[in-house]
């Protein structure tokens, strides 16, 4: 199998041995189907450990695999009569972020996210995910647009993080993370993110002010990668597995820190090793949050909102 | 001529007797590399752009700016505060709020300690209301000596808490910001503190309540991409960084030098993305001038 990572290596081997023994016992005949079930027990066994032991880094690699669904797979797996809508009235079409309109499961939802290619060409043609000030003011524009046909929003985050370029300081990244971060805070429509694979600092955070986050089992969210972040502590990139673990990145850590709402498991091994499953289960979270929220007045949502992000942080008072 | 004499009324309204066009016309000089703290202490102050000695009277009579050279000196929270409010106007709030360490951050509580000690300030942010010019404001004072003003929950809070302020009383508010960004210790919570400080704000802007954001040296990250940059007014010091990304980091994605000027308050300026460039001798007067228009209040529409 390609893209395997090293961690994942001795379930590859087992199942090389279990595979084996099967051509072994019909080539020669001999029944060795006992030897092959306590084989096939070990490999489910293996498994599930190596998964569910995941280090911090580990579940980096993990979030980092080519293969695992993209925004685009999300969108197109959840919605119906899809339409992808483009640019940002002001300067360009940014292809980091896509966006757009469609129906789920009947009813009119606005999507947006962060989109990573599959191949080479295609991260150049996408910026590998990483969005100037445009793709957030595209966001902006097609959130705003939600709000006016009383759409809800669903939101998806795989970034590394914001594009640091020159353009992108001249055309104002601050300025359109921060109004993002504002407007959305206010955005008098239902919003769900899910953190799909990477949520890279502000970057990410400009499209993760919302009503709900979900983070995906092997998704990363931190406020700086932990290559950077082992730059910075030990000046040494090499020990990012060590700035993972400090800068509790994962998805229990999340949780634990309040901010994520919940997580979504991923398949066994990860999101790449069954996407449309992970897509079934994205959506039908997705449905579910959107009928409970859909549930409150405005008022209240905002409220809710507000009081979510107003209690993040931990401090003390003397 | 008319202009001339114009002109010449004017110089009398500035400290400095030039005015503020003349300030912007002349080219400022921008440090290439500022170091992390030359506050100015003791009785003689060097330059760092020009090399000038400058007596503390001398600098304290120019509010820390080179009489040479015009090179800004960084000023501390509370130095900020005396030299932009009226004298003892100033009611501090929440003085009390502190960090805690929520990752168990190697090394972040002795870091903690050292820049209190350092400082005189439990954290990096001094907030309070007072008057400029008589006119009420809510005022906010990053100070980078703390942890490089980095925004960690405390910081974030004690915003908040001022932001939230403003719009109860509809006092207009001032935010002086001097940050490297979110505070890296506190890993998520401090890159959440964006969201809860625009939220903030996004409340504030509804109120229809004043908000000017006064970048000052530097003014990067996640605090540039958040409240830093939701001003109604943005001004900027002369040669602030005000960015995003650091430049390090950009000249090793483009593989490419940047100019000298790049995230300078006058680039900035260029490319659209601060309302003026103020000279900090003219900042006070410029505050109270924006002030005084918003106090006046809009038009009133027929009913
Ligand atoms: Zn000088």
């Amino acid at each position: 199998m390609p893209n395997e990572l090293e961690f994942e290596r001795p379930i590859l081997e087992l199942r090389q041995k279990v595979d084996e023994l099967r051509t072994l016992m019909e080539t020669t005949g001999i029944d060795l189907t006992a030897e092959v079930a306590k084989l096939e027990d070990r490999l489910a066994e293996l498994t599930r450990n190596v998964y569910q032991g995941l280090s911090a880094w580990q579940r980096v690699q993990l979030a980092r695999q080519p293969g695992r669904p993209t925004t685009l797979d999300y969108i197109r797996g959840i919605l119906t009569d899809f339409i992808e809508l483009h640019g940002d009235r002001n300067f360009r079409d940014d292809p980091a972020i896509v966006g757009g309109i469609g129906l789920l499961e009947g009813r009119p939802v606005t999507v947006i996210g962060t989109q990573k290619g599959r191949d080479t060409k295609e991260n150049i043609h996408r910026n590998f995910g990483m969005a100037h000030p445009e793709g957030y003011r595209k966001a902006l524009r097609l959130m705003k647009q939600a709000e006016k046909f009383h759409r809800p929003v669903v939101l998806f985050i795989d970034t590394a993080g914001a594009y640091p370029g020159m353009g992108g300081e001249e055309r104002g990244q601050s300025e359109a993370i921060a109004r993002n971060l504002r407007e959305m805070a206010g955005l008098r429509t239902p919003t769900v993110c899910f953190v799909t694979g990477e949520g890279g600092s502000g970057g990410a955070l400009g499209l993760g002010v919302t009503d709900r986050v979900y983070v995906l089992e092997y998704a990363w969210y931190s406020v700086i990668a932990p290559e950077s972040a082992a730059a910075i502590l030990w000046r040494d990139a090499t020990q990012a597995s060590r700035a993972a673990e400090t800068m509790r990145i994962t998805a229990p850590d999340l949780m634990e820190l309040g901010i994520a709402d919940e997580i979504i498991p991923e398949p066994m091994g990860g999101a790449q090793k069954d996407p449309a499953e992970m897509i079934a289960r994205v959506k039908r979270k997705a449905v579910e949050a959107l009928e409970s929220l859909s549930a409150l007045p405005i008022a209240e949502l905002l409220q809710a909102r507000y009081d979510k992000y107003r209690a993040m942080g931990s401090f003390a008072e003397r | 001529m008319l202009k001339d004499l114009f002109h010449k009324k004017r110089q009398y309204a500035t400290i400095a007797g030039q005015t503020a066009e003349e300030r912007m016309a002349a080219p400022v000089k921008v440090p290439a590399a500022a170091p992390k703290d030359n506050i100015p202490q003791g009785l003689v102050n060097k330059c760092q752009s020009c090399g000038a000695l400058l007596i503390s009277k001398e600098l304290q009579k120019h509010v820390y700016t080179c009489p040479q050279c015009g090179h800004h000196f960084p000023v501390d929270a509370r130095t900020r505060i005396d030299i932009t409010l009226d004298s003892d106007s100033f009611f501090e709030y929440d003085a009390g709020l502190t960090s805690v360490d929520p990752l168990s951050f190697p090394g972040y509580p002795e870091k903690l300690r050292k820049a209190q000690e350092q400082t005189g300030l439990l954290e990096g942010a001094v907030t309070g209301e007072g008057t400029l010019d008589g006119h009420p404001v809510v005022i906010g004072v990053m100070d980078s000596r703390f942890i490089m003003g980095s925004m960690g929950s405390a910081m974030g809070e004690k915003l908040t808490r001022a932001m939230e302020r403003a719009a109860q009383k509809r006092y207009p508010l001032l935010l002086f910001t001097a940050s490297g960004g979110a505070r890296m210790q506190e890993g998520i919570l401090s890159l959440m503190q964006m969201a809860k400080t625009s939220a903030a704000l996004q409340r504030l802007d509804e109120k229809g309540v004043l908000f000017v954001s006064v970048i000052t040296h530097p003014t990067t990250g996640g605090v540039s991409a958040s409240f830093a940059s939701l001003g109604d007014i943005i001004l900027a010091e002369p040669g602030a960084l005000f960015g995003f990304a650091g430049r390090r980091v950009i000249e090793q994605t483009i593989r490419q030098k940047l100019p000298d000027d790049f995230q300078t308050a006058e680039f900035n300026l260029k490319h659209g993305m601060v309302d003026r460039v103020v000279d900090r001798k003219q900042m006070r007067e410029t505050l109270a001038a924006i002030l005084r228009i918003h106090a006046v209040g809009g038009w009133a529409h027929a009913e």
